[in-house]
């Protein structure tokens, strides 16, 4: 068990009247329309939801990617939506790591450097960022392939680089956008299996994806229809024996 | 069951308990606990219809153990088996029909009975991740068969989705 706090503790993240309205060609698109979330230390909160549900548009205004039109935003019970520009990205260095769907690794860096560069622009020591990666990317099997290009690389391979650079500053939060949106069956279960692992250490995570398979490893799941929240179930720890799926096959007769 | 255990008598000639063990060995956690006595039930029924035979095998102290192979009649029908397609999955129709029904009965709400679904297949997905988890990974027919049930059910939820959309235009 991980020694996180427990249910008394402060919220990591907390929205309160979160709205965002795009204004791009025609109709003004209501992408979220009231929302209020608190996310708990150690939990793994996945948003789901139709594309177009505004379900990125949410989790970009909660890593301070996009401004909210109305609302508020705390990080660790501190005020954060009237943050400057320059204040989010040093605090997305410390304390927020994102992943997203096509990675969005630095193309003319080697995979170590990549890894390595949020860390010395959070001011670690270059031995200590050097350490954090190698130890990252050997968890991530990714052992022998700090000097590759990210081009050189698998799409499943990009996404754990990508996870090895949000979490080289071991930040409180992970934010992840359709971590598995453009992998194979096969990546997207090793993110599944890598999310949940680090979850299991205490990582709080909140997750965006249409895939429920993927939504499933997370221990709370919103349903996000049309920019709100339509439900907010907490999913049960072990399958009730003896109905559902104790066989997922069932031989009559 | 039937066609199962014939298929698997077509290797040779097996007893009960044998039989048990090679679907536990196939199929893996994703079909947990063959019930032995629905085995012994269904060979007694095979042998019946002359789909295959048993014989007596006598143990050094243990009592006779019957060890059963395939008759001719039972591999016409394993070859029948193979050749025939099955039918499709289909949609749920008790709670479609819950969700046609509900706004005229005014005893439900609709998107209410959606969200409600939605969590338990959430919950059955999520039983199946661990599921796939806690499997051997070299039993590749086990992993088959647990992503077949975890498709099928992201096809169920997509379509909850797709009703939820429709349903909440309306309001």
């Amino acid at each position: 068990m991980s020694a996180t706090p427990g249910d008394g503790s402060a919220p990591v993240l907390r929205a309160e009247g979160l709205v965002k309205t795009h204004h791009g060609e025609g109709a003004p698109a209501h992408a979220v329309r009231g929302v209020d979330l608190s996310v708990r230390r150690g939990e793994f909160v996945a948003v789901t939801g139709p594309s177009g549900a505004g379900k990125s548009t949410l989790l970009h205004l909660l890593g301070g990617l996009q401004r909210p039109d109305e609302g508020s935003i705390w990080l660790d019970e501190v005020r954060a939506d009237g943050w400057s520009e320059a204040r989010w990205a040093v605090e997305r260095r410390k304390r927020i790591g994102i992943v997203f769907q096509f990675f969005n690794l630095v193309s003319n860096l080697s995979v170590a450097d990549n890894v390595e560069l949020p860390a010395l622009l959070a001011g670690l020591p270059p031995k200590r960022a050097r350490a954090e990666r190698e130890a990252l990317l050997g968890e991530l099997g990714l052992a022998g392939k700090e000097r590759s290009m990210p081009g050189e690389l698998s799409g499943g391979e990009q996404q754990r680089v990508a996870l090895a650079r949000a979490l080289v500053n071991h930040p409180p939060l992970l934010l992840a956008d359709e971590p598995a949106g453009s992998l194979d069956s096969k990546g997207t279960r090793e993110v599944m299996r890598l999310l949940s692992r680090f979850h299991q250490r205490g990582q709080t995570i909140v997750l965006v994806t249409h895939d429920a398979r993927l939504a499933s490893a997370a221990d709370r799941v919103i349903s996000f229809f049309d920019g709100r929240i339509a439900d907010d179930a907490t999913l049960e720890g072990t399958p009730a024996r003896g109905k559902g799926i104790s066989g997922v096959l069932e031989l009559r007769d | 069951m039937r066609l199962p255990l014939l298929a698997l008598l077509a290797r040779g000639p097996a007893h009960g308990y044998e039989l048990k063990q090679d679907l536990e060995q196939l199929l893996g956690s994703a079909y947990p606990q063959p019930n032995v006595g629905q085995i012994y039930v269904t060979l007694g029924r095979l042998e019946k219809s002359g789909l295959i035979e048993g014989e007596d095998v006598e143990q050094s102290s243990r009592p006779n153990k019957k060890v059963y192979h395939l008759t001719d009649a039972g591999r016409e029908a394993l070859h029948a088996w193979f050749e025939e397609t099955e039918d499709e999955p289909r949609v749920r129709d008790e709670f479609f029909m819950k969700l046609a029904l509900a706004p005229q009965t005014g005893l439900a709400d609709q998107i209410a009975l959606i969200n409600r679904q939605r969590r338990q297949y959430l919950n059955t997905m999520r039983s199946l991740s661990k599921l796939a988890a806690a499997e051997d990974r070299d039993n590749r027919m086990a992993h088959l068969l647990i992503e077949g049930a975890m498709l099928h059910l992201q096809a169920d939820l997509d379509w909850l989705e797709r009703c939820q959309e429709e349903l909440e235009e309306l309001e």
